[in-house]
């Protein structure tokens, strides 16, 4: 469904992706670890065209983003959702209508069924009677949340997770991790989410990719990346900052 | 060169998204209202503090010549023509155009450009065009207002301060001022509304940084458009002169 090749990408001198390969098939949990300022972010998105290669393909259910315009563009990102590391929710909006966005946007009828899916969206992200508030009373939890909604709300076919429980206490990173589980287990969609949150991964991926020095460096099942003895991702999922020495 | 460029291309990308996109009527009566409406202290009291100003230093110096009944001309054309259009534009740079900037600037730093993208929504459709419209359809407005202001007030200072006779003061104003000085004003103003406008939404959306970022580019396009004001008017003020005498 996501063909990424050779993917480069630099910003003035500092090269963030030296060659990225990666394909994602329908249907499938993928997760994306890797360093700090690794250039997932950067990666995540390239993969909805928020951003363009320098050089290399990303296509989409067989489009090229790469070689569109933004008009164009408009099109295939109507096929994801994105919750972003800080929400994103337009701030000078109710919850209500961040959430409805899409659905006023593309003026769907009437404005009964566009209440009714703004409720039903807010169910499922267990934030009920909140669609008069602002963005600015919630707390971060209830921010990711909203803005879960508001791309579950639209029904994508593929969704992308920014580091999704960045920010977040460890109660309110486990109900994302959850909710997240929820919404690709029961929608049946795409998910493919960065992150360096190592229980996060467990838990809303069924394969991984890591981005190393600008590349995939490695790929497979969670638990075999989990549990793999090789000394860069043993490194970096255990949290282990120097080679240890040997005894 | 490089940002000349980027602003024609957003403008060039503003117009075509009339093709695209029905405006949104909704965001366009709400800065209608911010632009319009709000705005009118700032322009009235502008052109009420420069009709005043105009019409003593006028005075000051026709009355050297005895030709004191002059002055109401010379503030009626200067402010329809020059004055009115010029410093109500630069007062809404600083006032519309630093706000769209900062606003759109705070957006973009803050991923709701991007988020607003991801939505499959066009931040042109949905932010630029909605402020371009209002402030195209507010600045001639406002500008008359400003200009209705400025030469009451001259002639309040002018008869009423200064003892200028009131019915020649009136008289030559009228004599004097033709319909294409209040075209020129009025035109103007369209032009320096889209400068206003498209550089301000421009220098929100390419915003880079933080706080610091959305700081330096409220101010880039403060300078930047209102020096484009002041070149353009000279420009204009040429070319409408020769279009209206000929």
């Amino acid at each position: 469904m996501i063909e990424v090749r050779d993917v480069t990408k630099s910003f003035g001198s500092q090269q963030v992706l030296r060659g990225v390969s990666l394909d994602i098939r329908r249907g499938e949990a993928v997760v994306i670890i890797g360093r700090s300022g690794g250039g997932k972010s950067i990666l995540l998105k390239h993969l909805i065209g928020l951003l363009q290669p320098d050089s290399g393909i990303v296509r989409v259910a067989g489009e090229d983003l790469a070689r569109m315009d933004e008009r164009s563009l408009l099109r295939v990102r109507r096929k994801f959702g994105m919750l972003f590391q800080m929400a994103a929710l337009f701030d000078s909006l109710t919850v209500d209508e961040n959430v409805g966005f899409v659905l006023r946007r593309e003026g769907v009828e009437p404005e009964a069924e566009i209440r009714r899916r703004i409720g039903e969206a807010l169910d499922v992200v267990e934030l009920p009677g909140i669609g008069h508030k602002m963005p600015s009373e919630l707390s971060g939890g209830m921010r990711k949340r909203v803005g879960l909604a508001r791309a579950i709300v639209y029904r994508p076919e593929i969704f992308l997770y920014d580091e999704p429980t960045t920010g977040l206490d460890p109660i309110a990173a486990d109900n994302i991790d959850r909710l997240i589980r929820r919404v690709w287990e029961t929608l049946h969609v795409t998910s493919i989410a960065v992150t360096h949150d190592m229980k996060s991964a467990r838990t809303i991926s069924n394969r991984i990719l890591m981005l190393h020095e600008g590349r995939i460096y490695s790929e497979g099942p969670t638990s075999d990346i989990l549990g793999s003895s090789d000394p860069v991702i043993h490194r970096f999922v255990n949290g282990i900052s120097t080679p240890q020495k040997p005894e | 060169m490089l940002q000349l460029g980027e602003v024609s291309m957003l403008l060039a990308e503003t117009a075509r998204s009339f093709r695209h996109q029905r405006p949104a009527w909704k965001d366009f009566l709400a800065q209608l209202h911010f632009i319009g409406v709000k705005s009118q202290s700032v322009v009235i009291t502008t052109g009420a503090a420069t009709g005043m100003v105009l019409c003593a230093q006028t005075y000051l110096q026709f009355h050297k010549v005895k030709m004191d009944t002059a002055t109401g001309a010379v503030v009626s054309i200067g402010m329809s023509s020059e004055l009115g259009p010029v410093l109500a534009a630069l007062m809404l740079t600083a006032r519309v155009g630093a706000s769209m900037t900062a606003e759109l600037g705070t957006m973009k730093v803050t991923e709701q450009i991007d988020a607003l993208r991801a939505l499959a929504a066009h931040p042109v459709d949905t932010l630029v065009v909605p402020r371009f419209l209002a402030l195209l359809a507010s600045a001639p407005l406002l500008t008359a207002e400003s200009v209705v202001v400025g030469i009451f007030s001259s002639k309040l200072v002018g008869v009423h301060l200064l003892g200028i006779d009131s019915a020649y003061y009136q008289a030559n104003m009228e004599r004097y001022t033709d319909p294409p000085d209040v075209m020129t004003g009025l035109i103007k103003s369209f032009v320096f509304a889209a400068i206003i406008a498209v550089v301000g939404c421009h220098k929100g959306l390419t915003c880079q940084g933080g706080a610091e970022g959305v700081g330096r580019a409220t101010t880039d396009a403060v300078v930047a458009a209102s020096i484009s004001i002041l070149v353009v008017n000279f420009f204009l003020t040429l070319f409408l002169a020769r279009m209206f005498n000929g």
